[in-house]
Order: C-alpha cells, then sequence, then structure tokens
C-alpha cells in the first residue's frame, strides 16, 4: 500500500515542478486565446473604484498601497513588463498566480472583481 | 440540574455572531477574502502567505435519546508558501446536562503540488489528531462514524484517546464563479483501528457575481451560497455503507468588513445512523501579513 503511494505522490510532485518550470516568465506561457482577450468592463465608470477597493484589500498588503513593492522580494507592478502586458496576460496571471513565488492564485476571485483589478492596474502604469 | 434548549444555544451563538458582525461593520471597510463557507469540505483555496486566519467552527446537535451539545474547534491557519497552509486546530465541547472540556487538538498541513491552476486542482492534506472520544466537533464522518458515538457520556468518553492521522485528496475547480470540490478521506487510528473512509464534496457561488463598488453590509455581494454533502464509506475490516452516516447541508457565507467572515450550515442526516440536524455556524477572521511582523518590513512572500 505504501509504495503505490509514494510513487503516486513522487508523480504529482515531479509534474508540480515540470509545469513549474516551464512558466519561468510571467506572461511568457499565456495561451494565446488568454492573450488576446480584453477587458470587457474597461469602459465601465465603477470598474477603477472597485479595482481600488480590490486591490487595497487583496494586493496591497504584499505589493504595497503605491504598487512599488518593498524593494526586496515583493515585486513593483509599475515595470514595463505588467505595462507591455495585454489584459488578458494580466487577467490569467491573477487567475494562475505564481504559487512557486509566492503569488496566490486570485481564481477564487470572481471574473468582474479580476477585471476590475486588471483596470486598476492598468491605470497605475 | 440546569438543562438548556438547542433553540437557547443557536440564540446564544446567532448573538454572538451579530455581536462579532456589529464590531466589523465598525471597522475599516475592507473587501473580505472570498473564502468559501464549507465546514467539512476543503476547496483548493489556500491562506495567503504570511496571513493568519483565526476561525471557529461550532457544531449543535442532538443525537438520539440524548442530550443536545455544543462543540467548537477553534482553529489557526497560517499561510506558509502560497503552496503550503499550516494549522492548529483545539478542540472543546459542552454538554449542558453533562459537562464541559477540552476534547484534544490537530494540526493540519494542506500542499498544492501542482504550482498552477488547473481545471481541476489537487490538494495533498494530511492531519495529526490528538483527541478524546468526547470530541464532537465532526469536522470529518469517516468509516462507520454514527450519531451513537456522539451519545456517549462525557465522564465515558474522555477516557478514549484517539491518536489518528488523516489524508485527505482534495480535488477542486473554480470555474464561471463556481468552486466544486471533492475531497477523498482515510483516516487511521495510529493504533490497531483500521483505516477508516469517508467522502466530502460541495459547491458555492457568490450571490451576486457583477461588479460593484457599494459600500454595504447586507447586499447579496457579500453573501456565498452552495451546499456540501458528506459521510462515511466504511472502514477496511468492513467496506459497506451499511451503518454509515451521510449528510447534506446547505450553506450561506457572509463577508463582512475588516476581514471577517460568518458560515452558516444546518446539515440533515439522511441515513439512520445520521444525526437529525446538525447546525454549524463559523465565525472567521485574517490578520494580513502577520508573518512580516516577524520578519521585519523588508519580510519576503517567497
Amino acid at each position: 500500500m505504501r509504495g503505490p503511494a509514494l510513487v503516486l505522490l513522487a508523480v504529482i510532485l515531479s509534474l508540480g515542478n515540470a509545469a513549474s518550470a516551464q512558466h519561468d516568465g510571467h506572461f511568457s506561457s499565456v495561451p494565446a486565446k488568454d492573450r488576446a482577450r480584453q477587458n470587457p468592463l474597461a469602459a465601465k465608470p465603477d470598474v477603477l473604484a472597485a479595482g481600488s477597493a480590490l486591490y487595497r484589500s487583496h494586493c496591497a498588503e504584499c505589493h504595497q498601497p503605491d504598487a512599488r513593492g518593498d524593494g526586496a522580494k515583493k515585486p513593483s507592478l509599475r515595470t514595463p513588463e505588467v505595462r507591455t502586458a495585454t489584459d488578458g496576460d494580466l487577467e490569467w496571471f491573477l487567475r494562475q498566480g505564481d504559487l512557486r513565488h509566492g503569488m496566490p492564485s486570485w481564481s477564487s476571485l470572481t471574473q468582474a472583481q479580476r477585471w476590475a483589478l486588471v483596470g486598476y492596474l492598468r491605470s497605475l502604469q | 440540574m440546569y438543562r438548556i434548549s438547542l433553540v437557547h444555544l443557536l440564540r446564544r451563538a446567532a448573538c454572538a455572531g451579530l455581536l462579532i458582525a456589529g464590531l466589523a461593520v465598525c471597522t475599516a471597510a475592507t473587501i473580505a477574502a472570498q473564502e468559501k463557507p464549507y465546514f467539512v469540505t476543503y476547496s483548493h483555496d489556500l491562506e495567503e502567505p504570511g496571513n493568519l486566519e483565526i476561525e471557529t467552527k461550532t457544531a449543535l446537535a442532538r443525537p438520539q435519546g440524548s442530550d443536545r451539545f455544543g462543540a467548537t474547534a477553534t482553529e489557526l491557519e497560517y499561510g506558509v508558501k502560497a503552496w503550503w497552509t499550516s494549522e492548529l486546530y483545539v478542540d472543546g465541547q459542552t454538554t449542558p446536562a453533562d459537562s464541559t472540556l477540552l476534547t484534544g487538538f490537530r494540526l493540519e498541513n494542506r500542499f498544492r503540488p501542482l504550482m498552477r491552476e488547473h481545471w481541476i486542482n489537487p490538494v495533498l492534506y494530511v492531519e495529526y489528531e490528538n483527541i478524546s472520544g468526547a470530541d464532537k466537533t465532526a469536522l470529518e464522518v469517516v468509516g462507520h462514524d454514527g450519531q451513537a458515538d456522539l451519545a456517549e457520556r462525557n465522564f465515558d468518553s474522555r477516557r478514549e484517546h484517539e491518536h489518528e492521522g488523516e489524508f485527505r485528496l482534495i480535488l477542486s475547480s473554480n470555474a464561471r464563479d463556481w468552486n466544486i470540490s471533492e475531497n477523498f478521506i482515510a483516516e487511521k487510528n495510529l493504533g490497531h483501528d483500521p483505516w477508516e473512509f469517508g467522502y466530502a464534496v460541495g459547491a458555492t457561488r457568490p450571490l451576486k457575481t457583477a461588479l460593484s463598488v457599494r459600500e454595504c453590509t447586507f447586499c447579496a455581494e457579500k453573501f456565498t451560497v452552495g451546499a456540501e454533502a458528506y459521510g462515511g464509506l466504511g472502514d477496511t475490516w468492513a467496506l459497506t455503507m451499511r451503518d454509515t452516516s451521510h449528510y447534506i447541508a446547505p450553506l450561506v457565507g457572509w463577508d463582512l468588513r475588516g476581514r471577517m467572515r460568518v458560515s452558516f450550515s444546518p446539515g440533515f442526516g439522511l441515513t439512520g445512523s445520521s444525526l437529525d440536524r446538525v447546525y454549524r455556524v463559523g465565525v472567521a477572521y485574517e490578520m494580513p501579513q502577520l508573518g512580516s511582523l516577524f520578519r521585519g518590513a523588508k519580510g519576503s512572500v517567497r
């Protein structure tokens, strides 16, 4: 019983490592379909206010209220990489997270909330 | 002898919940994390790294032919890494016609082996339990667990010590604002007892998913609703559904300001071994970036 369980655990862990190894660049492996997505809420007047409130409650504690990070391991969000990312890139990254490097997956937020965050991140650039 | 009715217990729990909710409304406005209001089922959402969540999960029920009880598990949940959450539970129980006692502790760890979000996200769950037979928190139902186990007098049941390991394979999906989670449970008393098996499945969704900037407390977007079902699947000595307990339980979660959350779930027994009803109340408070206080301002989330 113990042998198969250990093998299964090793397979799952190795799959995880392989999957994460392929995604070293933040947006390098965003699927084309996701990359092409536009923010459906971009024209909504409330999106910045909603995104700002979400940022304060979910993101500011790590990335700092001004989104400039802490200069160490909590990265700034005002970078050329974020600036040049598409809406779809940002939404995909929020949904995926980067667990290996401390960024939680925000798939638990609603789609509308993630798009509001994308809108707010855009406004910071 | 002083007896207290289930209605009184519920009323006290509701008063406590409302008091906490009132305090939360008065605190600074923040949008609470989108935690699921499950009591038995786990989803793949882990605690954010560096955050500490304190939660009480209370179960109120009355086994057939026995006294009403209230059992509370106080949970400290810490996000060690984005892929690893560690928890400590301290359990207690009160049976108004009998006694009040601490019933033990649990140490739990959950790991996400895959570092990306997938259609189905596995989580590995490992728990060590050091509890007495008087523990009635019913945070999992396995093997042939039934209401007869919950009907014993505390004086007798507290003498039974249970050193158990519990393992779960959690499979969970977030899709179109729904969460669907399935847990496969295996529990082993580290003594001589057999492996016991159980399951828990659940689905939840926010009541309103459209974007809102309203500062409100009772509006639809603050509520998450759903249902969970859980029960035992026998053990290695009798791998049968006979004499197993099964429950179905609607769920309501209420996100409050100040990173607080209240959950409620009335569970209904589906078999003769099950409790007729079990009411669960949860109150949670999340403390952000507690880890940074100990690491200094330049703390890492890695």
